[in-house]
């Protein structure tokens, strides 16, 4: 192991280099930074401030929800603290956790020195985060001609034709409408950065069948990215055309079509599900076997059920749109693809629980996430089954069982893993652990409000409980069930305080971590802990999915046994 | 298990990475266009006022021939650069340029005469909203090639451009048949199916 890591300056010792040039040359630094590594960083630290943000208006909308007829907010500025809730939540926060942690992780894992454009990858985070800006920017600048709103407030899929300028006057709509034009130009610039460095740049002996299956999910998203999110610019476009223009792409009075804007979002939208998704898988693929100390059961079952997802899920977006009279055959298609993207997933839950079973499994904070994430998803992938089943989304379309299913979905698909991979890969982007002390008191009080929250709103959507309403009349039976998804809100709010907390205080005061301190197989753990600027000064030469156990363990290698 | 050195991996060939750039961009390009396609297509004879497409829209048969012949030049400019035939390769440059050129000065011609003999602006109807979308899109894209292709004339003639060099300028190639193709497509929903 010695003999592979670097004598390299570590970002402690850099630190104390910097330290007398002031803090002006640091900011310098990381502002004009093309290293993945920086940028990876960057993109994590933007989506946990993007994050409080949405977070901080989550909790708005829940206290206005947590009795009958109470006014603490105006029907108006919950329409806005909803619509920027999702779209900062989306687009913001998830976005660019997933990035981030493809840019710091990918050339790491493939055993590669950067992306295979930095520059293109400094544009693309840049972007996304000026984007961002500009959309909170709306709260300013969104006042427009007619005094009309300041956020915009038509949902985040912005169903045309209310976003249209005779129904939404104003600038708010356009704020939101540039802002993800323009993060989404981000974003595809960083999915063809992240494919072209997995497709080219791999190090030796890296074949694809060989790569960990985190980078098997970032090729997957990447791809799909490229194919889902030129559709929203596209439709983004037109909206911008028809609002500036006078065109009349969503005009209804002039004989366009009211549901082709749904159609193009949701080919979008279904599918970004998934580019959330499926790294959080890839984070539970990689940590689930280092803490059960076996081999991931059923990699290539599992790296083909992701490919399979990626297909599958690009056919299902008109589920979302089963109540707007898509006619029977249409529905009964996009139900059956619905169920079908069921299987691959199904497939996934497997190969986790396969390599739990028999394992030595040690519950630290990275693992505690990972097993919670199990059960967490799986009621996700239940409830939405349930959904698509046409008749029952009759029934609760639009309701708050959907706001549940979905926050199932995001939380406990991509949350849960992603603290997890928070507390499995912040040794070795800063060479310190985070307190497993404090972790254990975010995880469980994250669960507990989790589930407090969203699994208690599942009952006031089936009680008839309409999503996006303001506040709602006594005597539904909706008010205890509302309280308790309200009462959840501290307990995650305090996790997530701990979680920030953990993270500022062991950046600098951590019990030094050293290069490997899970005793891990893949790549990364195979340099210095942070890694230095070029990653690698000598590559191993990779001849199986554990590199690393085959460094350890020079008498029984794994390739004999793949 | 053994170590490699510094010695760059045999996987990564640096010209399949300005290669596969390209082809993302142009996979993400083809998404973006086709969502414009698809609105075409889907508001065909939806229009509730004219003027309609059969009325106004005449067949754009000088103008593709200019840019379909354009791919030909662009290919015999790169294959000059290849073999060293600096000058040469430049004129090819410029031919496709002036191609492009024509194109462009043909598609505000149409337009000039859409908008004053018949009055038909993005704003009139289904049919001008997704005709000048779809075009305009399209004709944006020739824009941007043929200042792709202005820069690798004249780089091309000052001495700047090298045969080495012929792998990126490919790639710029690779562009202007993505931009051929897609007029291909453009040319039979908007001009053919859609007359």
């Amino acid at each position: 192991m010695d003999g592979m890591t670097l004598p390299a300056p570590t970002i402690g010792a850099r630190r104390s280099a910097d330290a007398p040039r002031g803090w002006l040359a640091v900011l310098h630094d990381w502002v004009v930074t093309v290293d993945h590594k920086r940028l990876g960083i960057l993109y994590v630290v933007t989506a946990i401030g993007f994050l409080v943000v949405a977070g901080l208006e989550a909790s708005a909308i829940r206290l206005q929800l947590a009795w009958s007829n109470l006014h603490i907010l105006s029907p108006g500025t919950f329409n806005r603290l909803f619509t920027m809730h999702g779209t900062t939540m989306v687009f913001l926060v998830g976005i660019p956790f997933v990035f981030g942690f493809g840019n710091y992780l990918v050339p790491l894992m493939i055993g590669a020195r950067d992306l295979a454009f930095p520059r293109l990858n400094a544009f693309g985070f840049w972007i996304l985060l000026f984007g961002g800006v500009l959309l909170h920017f709306s709260v300013i600048g969104g006042e427009g001609l007619y005094g009309a709103g300041s956020a915009p407030a038509v949902g985040w899929f912005a169903y045309a034709p209310l976003t249209e300028r005779a129904f939404s006057p104003g600038n708010a709509t356009d704020y939101w409408n540039l802002a993800l034009l323009v993060t989404g130009l981000g974003t595809i610039a960083t999915a063809v950065n992240l494919l072209v460095t997995i497709l080219t740049m791999r190090g030796p002996g890296m074949t694809l069948g060989r790569m960990p299956v985190f980078v098997w999910e970032m090729l997957t998203i990447s791809a799909l990215t490229l194919i889902i999110l030129p559709p929203l610019s596209a439709a983004q476009i037109m909206l911008m055309l028809d609002r500036f223009l006078g065109a009349h792409f969503f005009d209804t009075q002039a004989g366009a079509s009211a549901v082709m804007w749904q159609h193009f979002f949701w080919f979008f939208g279904h599918p970004e599900v998934y580019v959330l998704a499926l790294p959080g898988f890839g984070f539970a693929s990689e940590i689930i076997p280092v803490f059960s100390r076996k081999v991931l059961f059923g990699y290539a079952t599992l790296v083909m059920a992701s490919a399979g997802i990626g297909l599958v899920g690009m056919g299902t977006w008109a589920h979302h749109m089963f109540a707007v009279g898509m006619g029977s055959p249409l529905n009964s298609a996009f139900a059956a693809s619905t169920m079908l993207v069921g299987v691959p997933t199904g497939v996934k839950l497997f190969n986790w629980l396969g390599t739990m079973y028999g394992g030595k499994i040690r519950f630290e904070t990275p693992m505690l996430f990972c097993t919670a994430f199990l059960f967490q998803f799986l009621c996700a992938g239940l409830t939405g089954i349930m959904l698509g089943v046409v008749p029952f989304d009759w029934q609760l379309h639009d309701s708050y069982f959907v706001v549940a299913h979905f926050h199932f979905v995001l939380i406990g698909g991509l949350i849960f893993t992603l603290f997890g991979a928070i507390y499995y890969w912040f040794p070795k982007a800063t060479g310190r652990m985070l307190s497993e002390r404090l972790g254990h008191w975010h995880f469980w009080l994250f669960v507990i409000g989790f589930n407090l929250t969203f699994l208690t709103m599942h009952v006031p959507g089936m009680l008839g409980m309409a999503r996006r309403i303001y506040t709602y009349p006594a005597g539904r039976g909706w008010e205890v069930w509302n309280l308790v998804a309200t009462l959840g809100v501290p307990f995650q709010a305090i996790a997530v305080l701990i979680v920030i907390v953990n993270v500022v205080v062991s950046v600098r005061h951590g019990v030094p971590a050293g290069d490997d301190p899970w005793d891990a197989w893949t790549l990364e753990w195979a340099t210095s802990s942070p890694p230095p600027p070029y990653n690698f000064a000598v590559l191993p030469v990779v001849s199986s999915r554990r590199p690393l156990w085959d460094l350890k363990h020079p008498d029984d290698p794994d390739a004999p046994h793949e | 298990m053994s170590s490699a050195g510094m010695t760059e991996p045999a996987s990564v060939n640096p010209v399949w990475r300005g290669r596969a750039g390209m082809i993302c961009l142009l996979v993400a390009e083809g998404s973006l266009f086709a969502i414009f396609v698809v609105a075409y297509l889907f508001y065909i004879g939806k229009s509730l006022s004219g003027p309609y497409p059969k009325d106004v829209l005449e067949l754009p048969l000088f103008n593709s021939f200019c840019l379909l012949s354009s791919s030909v030049t662009v290919a015999f400019a790169t294959r000059a650069l290849r073999r060293g035939r600096m000058r040469r390769s430049g004129g090819w440059f410029l031919v496709t340029l002036a191609l492009g050129v024509v194109f462009l000065i043909g598609t505000a011609r149409e337009w000039y005469r859409l908008i004053v003999a018949h009055g038909l602006t993005i704003a009139t109807n289904l049919f001008g909203t997704t005709f000048y979308a779809v075009v305009g899109l399209h004709a944006t894209h020739v824009s941007l090639g043929v200042l792709v292709l202005a820069l690798l004339s004249v780089l091309a003639f000052s001495g700047a451009l090298r045969p080495e060099q012929v792998e990126r300028a490919d790639l710029a190639a690779w562009y202007w048949h993505f931009v051929d193709g897609v007029w291909v497509v453009v040319f039979i929903v908007v001009y053919v199916v859609g007359r």
